[in-house]
């Protein structure tokens, strides 16, 4: 059995078919929104990190049906933002293989949205179900410093 | 020089930040039929019957395939140069399974749900057999793991599989009694390392498809597509033309894929149905059915003169290959090398080790393959051996680290260390880490102790004699340069940097090359991304290459101009004729001479190998605070400095170290792997498989000294895994040094702890 649905994805309307257990995360990856991806589908690395209503959620943990009148967001739909916090990580090498990158990134513009001005334990604790097996994390914290630092002048 | 030195951002930053398709996952036809593996309950069983009908009936089910269905020449999944030194003790699927989780079917239908719903009507009756859990029974168990007769190794490396012995090595270099009995000083010691599992972020999957010309197209997340696609020509008993190997973006490796895991399955069933498929792995799958480190067990005696020369190293192993022998040979030779060869002073060695069959999963590689586990018991028990002599552990160090223009003991008959700043590595790190000016065990709290500890750690660059790579250049119409490898990139920024050394040589600037990799179909041969070898062997590669190119180009320019080559420069953009009477852009150069009659398309070509293997060195100090109630450790500070030849890219560099080093207190402090009493592996998920979280540490400082290594391009040695040696034995003689007591075993676990400290 499979439901319509609609679903709000980046200020877009989409009409999509959904198993009543399906996980919005393969809902999402059946749009073409990869940077959402799974990890572990045990909620515990945060590689399929998304928003709802502005919220950071596991999306491998949250039925497809809950997200009817809801807002999603994922990182294709950050555009410009999610571009220079790209740069900024780039820029201190801390998108090694890249895998668990985008989902940490939606954590970190949820962040900024919540506190501007963090301090290196409060990143650390935000992001502590965000994964990352390459980089060792010293990186990517720098990355993050660098995008915190230009977008609260 | 212009770009090698360079801190590049990556290459490839844009495409893999964007969330764009770049990884095998995003690229699987919609249309592809999915395969879900059944698997044994069972550590040990063979299998007496299965009935795939009611299977078979779910609609949508397409087939079910099981042992009678596959060819039955036996193959090693391990990512090694032909002549594997891994045994062919693996079918496509078996009559045995020998582990909890082994592959006993595939379900293949049109969609996941179905697969899913047809996989646990797959009924299967078992003859189970005894096991065995524990490398100390394996030898001569009345149950032998793999009693086929088929079974076969391409040339001896000490295997009996009667006995349950995947392999054996033993080396002995002087009398290890005689020069035992007149040390001063010896230490005995045994240490126990897990099969940790890489755990890369992304878990093994590929894709399979017919292309337009009947072959088989397998798009893999590998280390190694040129050893897959001759992995699946012997399984599938079809000529290595027929297939072409693909490797998109991969979301971490490790050595992980440097075995082949999910391609035979998928391949199989493309081949067979002439159906695109799909196999991939979930996390409990990527933990359980794929290949980890080697569980080791050591016995270790090292002995030194009252004046601290080590004379002797006494090495022994008993290590764990699980259910098939991959890399069981390798790793365990690999080992000898990379860490006694540390000791210049020696007098006497014995390396030895037996792997043996067991049904646990199956080891395989995993980055420092070989050396990280050796480097564990030698590494300790120096530290352990320093406290006996009452010498500082990193004096003791410097006193007996070989130096450039030795041979250590183990080292061939002309094989001698050509280069590296140790003696500048070891004083950085001193200073970095204050070692002279603190005390190296302190008071924190009232529970709460500090300690300070050190390792040293070789590792090689590519397998000496054995890897060979060659790089393609050539020069597009429109004045762009395209590099050909077939090394692969997992992250590491292996492409950038081929890149950086080859527009060295062009003196082009970057964004005028562009790298296509991986894809055997296009790319020159290459045995992939494995043993530190990317920027030495293939970077030697993509140097020369360049030369060729730049050469031709010149020759080229001097014939039209009708002038010799010395009279002309050559920028990578721009042909000028010294004297200023001639300009001519790469662009219409490439132009000119690429179309038309009796043109042609110039490419510079190469192909290098080594006949040695110029080991990168890392010293590391770990700072940890251990609490004297629980044992807990937390690693507060890592110190490391590595001397890994010329900086390619800097910036790359230091976040492979970073990475490296906490990935080693990841085995050093928390990946625990555990099986229950009945062969199941509990460890199979990131809840119980724990790998670090950026809260378990402290800040890790790393630096560099940079040698010059001549064999190869621009002064270069390896980065990618000498930085994960250092992690296990610096905590551990950090502990040491805290509360005085020797952790033997790994992980290093409150509980672990606790109970050396109530022992010591
Ligand atoms: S895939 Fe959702 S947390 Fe890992
Ligand atoms: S960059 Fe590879 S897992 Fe984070």
């Amino acid at each position: 059995m499979s439901l319509t649905l609609q679903l709000n994805v980046n200020g877009q309307l989409y009409t999509v078919q959904a198993a009543p257990d399906e996980m919005l995360l393969t809902t999402l990856r059946n749009l073409g929104l990869y940077s959402v991806r799974c990890g572990c589908d045990t909620t515990n690395c945060g590689l399929c990190t998304i928003w709802v209503d502005g919220e950071i959620i596991l999306s491998c943990a949250y039925l497809t049906v809950r997200a009817q009148g809801h807002t999603i967001t994922t990182l294709e739909g950050l555009k410009e933002e999610a571009a220079f916090l790209g740069e900024c990580l780039a820029s201190e090498g801390a998108d090694q293989c890249g895998y668990c990158t985008t989902g940490m990134m939606m954590s970190v513009m949820a962040l900024r949205r919540k506190k501007a001005h963090p301090t290196d334990q409060e990143i650390k604790d935000f992001l502590v179900g965000n994964l990352c097996r390459c980089t060792g994390y010293q990186s990517q914290l720098r990355g993050i410093r660098k995008y915190l630092e230009a977008m609260a002048q | 020089m212009k770009h090698v030195g360079q801190s590049y951002k990556k290459v490839d930053a844009e495409t893999i930040l964007s969330g764009r398709a770049a990884y095998t996952e995003d690229f699987v036809p919609a249309h592809a039929l999915v395969i879900k593996v059944k698997r044994s309950p069972h550590p040990f069983a063979e299998i007496v019957s299965i009935d795939t009908s009611a299977a078979m009936k779910v609609p949508g089910v397409e087939a079910v395939f099981t042992y009678k269905d596959v060819p039955q020449t036996r193959f090693t999944l391990a990512g090694q140069t032909y002549p594997e030194a891994s045994a062919y003790d693996t079918l496509i699927l078996d009559k045995v399974v020998r582990y909890v989780g082994d592959a006993v079917a595939f379900v293949v239908a049109v969609d996941e749900e179905t697969a899913l719903k047809a996989e646990a009507l797959v009924k299967v009756t078992y003859d189970v057999k005894k096991p065995i859990l524990d490398i100390h029974e394996a030898i001569d168990n009345p149950s032998i793991i793999h009693n086929e007769e088929d079974l076969s190794y391409n040339f001896p490396v000490g295997g009996d599989p009667k006995r349950n012995i995947a392999c054996s090595y033993k080396h002995v270099v002087g009398d290890v009694e005689v020069e035992l009995a007149a040390c001063d000083y010896v230490h005995e010691g045994k240490y126990f390392d897990q099969a940790t599992v890489q755990s890369a972020m992304e878990t093994f999957r590929c894709f399979s498809t017919i292309d337009q010309f009947g072959r088989l197209v397998v798009t893999s997340s590998t280390q190694i597509p040129f050893h897959v696609r001759r992995q699946l020509a012997r399984a599938l008993g079809i000529s290595a033309s027929k297939i072409r190997l693909i490797k998109p973006r991969i979301g971490g490796g490790f050595g992980s894929k440097q075995t082949a895991c999910v391609e035979p399955a998928c391949a199989f069933v493309t081949w067979k149905l002439k159906k695109p498929s799909v196999l991939i792995y979930d996390r409990s799958e990527a933990n359980t059915c794929s290949t980890t480190r080697h569980a080791r067990e050591w016995t270790i005696r090292i002995g030194a003169t009252k004046d601290g020369f080590i004379r002797v190293i006494d090495m022994y192993t008993l290590s764990d290959a699980g259910a098939y022998g991959y890399h069981a040979f390798t790793t365990l030779t690999a080992g000898e090398h990379k860490s006694i060869g540390l000791y210049g002073k020696l007098k006497a060695v014995r390396y030895e080790g037996d792997v043996v069959y067991t049904n646990h999963s199956s080891g395989g590689a995993f980055r420092g393959y070989g050396a990280t586990e050796a480097l564990w018991p030698l590494e300790n028990a120096v530290s352990e051996l320093a406290k006996k002599i009452d010498m500082d552990e990193i004096e003791l160090r410097e006193k007996n680290v070989l130096r450039v223009g030795e041979r250590a003991l183990v080292f061939g008959e002309d094989e001698r260390l050509e280069s590296g700043l140790i003696p500048e590595a070891i004083a950085r790190v001193k200073e970095l880490s204050g070692w002279d000016k603190r005390p190296h065990s302190w008071q924190i709290d009232e529970t709460h102790r500090g300690g300070l500890g050190a390792a040293m750690a070789f590792q090689g660059s590519g397998v000496a004699k054995i890897d060979v790579a060659s790089v393609e250049i050539r020069l597009q119409e429109e004045g762009q340069y395209t590099l050909y490898t077939g090394s692969t990139d997992m992250g590491m920024g292996a492409n950038t940097v081929l890149q950086q050394m080859a527009c060295e040589v062009l003196g082009c600037p970057m964004a005028n090359m562009h790298i296509y990799e991986a894809d055997t179909d296009v790319v020159p041969f290459d045995p992939g991304s494995y043993a530190s070898s990317t920027t030495y062997v293939t970077g030697t590669a993509a140097k020369l290459a360049a030369e060729d190119l730049r050469k031709k180009i010149i020759e080229l320019a001097a014939k039209r101009w009708e002038t010799s080559i010395d009279r002309i420069d050559f920028d990578g953009l721009e042909l000028r004729m010294r004297d200023g009477s001639q300009v001519l852009s790469i662009e219409a150069f490439a132009e000119r001479e690429t179309c038309g009659v009796n043109r042609q398309q110039l490419a510079g070509f190469a192909t290098w190998s080594s006949p040695t293997s110029p080991p990168p060195f890392m010293i590391g100090v770990a700072e940890v605070s251990v609490d004297t109630e629980t044992g807990k450790v937390v690693p507060t500070h890592f110190y490391a400095v590595v001397d890994c030849g010329t900086l390619v890219n800097p910036m790359l560099a230091h976040v492979q170290a970073e990475g490296g080093i906490t990935q080693g207190l990841g085995m050093a402090l928390t990946e625990e792997v555990r099986y229950s009493s009945t062969g199941r592996l509990e460890t199979n998920n990131f809840m119980h498989y724990k790998v670090p979280t950026r809260q378990d540490f402290g800040p890790i400082t790393v630096d560099f000294v940079e040698s010059y290594e001549p064999s190869g391009a621009f002064g270069v040695k390896s980065i990618g895994e000498v930085v994960i040696n250092t992690s296990c034995p610096a905590v551990h003689n950090a502990i040491l040094q805290a509360v005085g007591a020797s952790v033997p075993n790994l992980p290093m676990i409150p509980e672990e702890v606790f109970m050396a400290m109530q022992e010591k």
